[in-house]
C-alpha cells in the first residue's frame, strides 16, 4: 500500500471518528434527560397530608395573613392541573374569572402613564420584608418588554412594546387591556400573570396609570 | 478577618458592577473567557471564596463541645452513620428512623444538637440567617458539611414510604398557587431560557442540567447580602416575593420541598460554597 493511500486511510478513520462523535453528542443532545420513573410514580398526597405540610411552614400566620396561605376555586384548580387544564376545566374557569370582572364606573380607562411607568418598574409591596404603607408596585418589567429605552426586562411574559400603536390606540383594546390587568385570567385560564384587580393588589388608578403606559402616544411604550 | 472580608466583597462588587457587562459585548470575547475562568478560580480557591470563612467555623463549631451535655457534633449521624460527614449532604433529605421523620441538613442539625448535646437552640435559631456582626451556626455547619460532599453527585433513594411521600409534598407545593400574586414556584421556575429583569430563571419543574446546577451550587456566598446562604435562606427570600408569610425555617413542609428539589437535582455534582450574585 503506497504512503498516499495509507494517509487517505487515515484520513477516512478520522473522519469518521469524528461524525461518530457528532452523533453522539447530538443524541445525548436530544435526548431529554428522563425524570426517575419511580419517583414520577409516586401519587400525590391526600389532603390532609398537604394540609399538615402548610401547617408546619405556617404554623401562627400573623392576624390578617391567614388568607394567603388559602386557596380561591381558580388557584386551587390551576395548581391541581399544574396550569393546563383540560378544557372544560379551563372554560369553567375564564366564566367565573370574566364574571369578577369590575370595570371603572366613570367609564374611562385611560391615567397618566408617567404614574403608570413607575407602577410597572416598582416591585415592591405586599412582601413581609415591606415596611408598613409600602405603595404596591405592579412590577410589570420582571416579566414584560415595555419601553425599549429599559434593557433590564424579563420574558416570563410576551413583549409589550408599541402594544398601543399595534392596536391603533383603540378605546375597545384599552378597555380589554384593563380587564387583563384586572383579571389575566378571564382571558387565559392558569395564566402566569397576577390577577391584580381581584386581589386588589393594584387600586383601580393605578391600573387607569398602567393602561395610560401603555396607551398613550405619548407613553415611551410606543416610542 | 473582617477588614480582608469588606476587601474582598468591595473589589468582587466591583468586578460585579464593572466587569460583567462586558460579558454582553462579542469583541471582547477573549476578556470574558478569561473573567469566567478567574471566577471560577475563585470558586475553587479556599483563600478566594468568603463561603470558606464558614466551612472552616462550620468545621470548628462540629468539634466544639456545647450544650448541657458539653459533647461535640461528631457522633450526630447524618444518614451514614455516626460522625460520618463525607457524602451525607448528596443524600440528604432523607428518613431518619431514630427521629421517625424525612430531615433536610438543617433540621436534622438542630435534632442533634437537641438530643446530643441537649443544646437550647433557641440562640442558634435567632441568628438561623447571619447578619453584619453576627455569625450564623446554622450557615457555618451546612458550609461544612455541605463542601464534604464537593465533586459528589445528588442521590435520593427514596427507598421509603415516609420519603416518597415528603417527594411528593414537595412537588405539590411546587406547583401549589396562592397569595395575592397567584404565584407557585412554577410561575418563575417551570420553562427553560425564562427571566426576570435581567436574571436568569432555573428550570426546576423537570430533572436535568437547571436544576443540577441550582441545587449544586447552594451553599453559596451572596455578593449582594455578603452572607453565605442554604437552601432554607432561598425558599425563605422566594416565599417572600410570593408575598406569603415568612415560612418556618427547618420546618417539615420545607424539608419536603428541598427533598423534590434534590431528586429533580439526581446526579448533579455538588460544589460549594459557590459564589453568586
Amino acid at each position: 500500500m503506497s504512503r498516499r493511500s495509507n494517509d487517505k486511510l487515515l484520513m477516512r478513520n478520522l473522519f469518521g471518528t469524528c461524525a461518530l462523535a457528532v452523533v453522539a453528542a447530538l443524541f445525548q443532545w436530544i435526548t431529554p434527560v428522563r425524570a426517575d420513573p419511580r419517583a414520577d410514580a409516586i401519587e400525590r398526597p391526600s389532603a390532609e397530608v398537604m394540609a399538615r405540610a402548610l401547617k408546619s411552614i405556617w404554623p401562627n400566620p400573623k392576624a390578617g395573613w391567614e388568607k394567603r396561605i388559602e386557596q380561591d376555586d381558580t388557584q386551587s384548580s390551576c395548581s391541581r392541573y399544574r396550569n393546563d387544564p383540560p378544557s372544560e376545566e379551563a372554560k369553567a374557569i375564564t366564566e367565573r374569572e370574566t364574571a369578577r370582572i369590575v370595570l371603572p364606573t366613570d367609564g374611562k380607562v385611560l391615567g397618566d402613564w408617567k404614574a403608570g411607568e413607575k407602577i410597572a418598574s416598582s416591585g415592591r409591596g405586599g412582601q413581609f420584608s415591606d415596611p408598613p404603607g409600602t405603595e404596591n408596585g405592579g412590577n410589570c418589567y420582571a416579566c414584560h418588554q415595555l419601553a425599549k429605552s429599559e434593557v433590564a426586562y424579563g420574558t416570563l411574559g410576551p413583549s409589550l412594546t408599541n402594544y398601543g400603536k399595534d392596536r391603533g390606540y383603540s378605546l375597545d383594546a384599552a378597555k380589554a387591556a384593563y380587564a387583563k390587568i384586572f383579571d389575566s385570567e378571564a382571558t387565559f385560564a392558569c395564566s402566569n400573570m397576577p390577577r391584580f384587580g381581584i386581589h386588589g393588589f393594584l387600586s383601580e388608578q393605578q391600573i387607569k396609570d398602567v393602561v395610560a403606559f401603555l396607551f398613550d402616544k405619548e407613553s415611551p411604550v410606543n416610542k | 478577618m473582617k477588614t480582608y472580608k469588606s476587601l474582598f466583597s468591595i473589589a468582587v462588587l466591583s468586578l460585579a458592577f464593572f466587569g460583567l457587562p462586558t460579558l454582553t459585548r462579542a469583541d471582547e470575547a477573549s476578556d470574558t473567557g478569561k473573567e469566567i475562568e478567574h471566577y471560577r478560580e475563585m470558586i475553587d480557591d479556599p483563600m478566594a471564596n468568603p463561603g470558606y470563612f464558614n466551612v472552616d467555623r462550620g468545621e470548628q463549631l462540629w468539634q466544639t463541645p456545647r450544650g448541657s451535655k458539653a459533647v461535640s457534633l461528631q457522633t450526630c449521624d447524618l444518614g451514614k452513620g455516626p460522625g460520618v460527614v463525607d457524602g451525607a449532604y448528596a443524600e440528604l433529605p432523607r428518613f431518619f428512623a431514630d427521629a421517625n421523620k424525612v430531615m433536610d441538613l438543617e433540621q436534622r442539625l438542630l435534632w442533634c444538637m437537641k438530643t446530643i448535646q441537649d443544646l437550647d437552640t433557641a440562640d442558634v435559631l435567632s441568628r438561623k440567617f447571619a447578619s453584619t456582626g453576627t455569625t450564623s451556626d446554622m450557615e457555618d455547619l451546612v458550609s461544612y458539611i455541605a463542601n464534604k460532599s464537593n465533586g459528589m453527585k445528588f442521590h435520593l433513594s427514596l427507598a421509603t414510604a415516609q420519603e416518597k411521600e415528603a417527594y411528593a409534598v414537595g412537588r405539590e407545593l411546587f406547583y401549589r398557587r396562592s397569595s395575592l400574586l397567584d404565584f407557585s414556584c412554577a410561575t418563575c421556575h417551570g420553562e427553560d431560557g425564562k427571566r426576570i429583569r435581567l436574571q436568569e430563571l432555573p428550570n426546576l419543574s423537570k430533572p436535568g442540567k437547571d436544576a443540577q446546577s441550582t441545587m449544586g451550587s447552594w451553599p453559596a456566598y451572596r455578593m449582594s447580602q455578603s452572607q453565605t446562604r442554604t437552601m432554607q435562606n432561598r425558599i425563605f427570600d422566594c416565599y417572600r416575593q410570593m408575598r406569603m408569610p415568612p415560612p418556618d425555617y427547618a420546618s417539615d413542609g420545607i424539608t419536603a420541598l428541598i427533598t423534590y428539589l434534590n431528586k429533580q437535582a439526581e446526579g448533579g455534582v455538588i460544589n460549594v460554597p459557590s459564589i453568586k450574585r
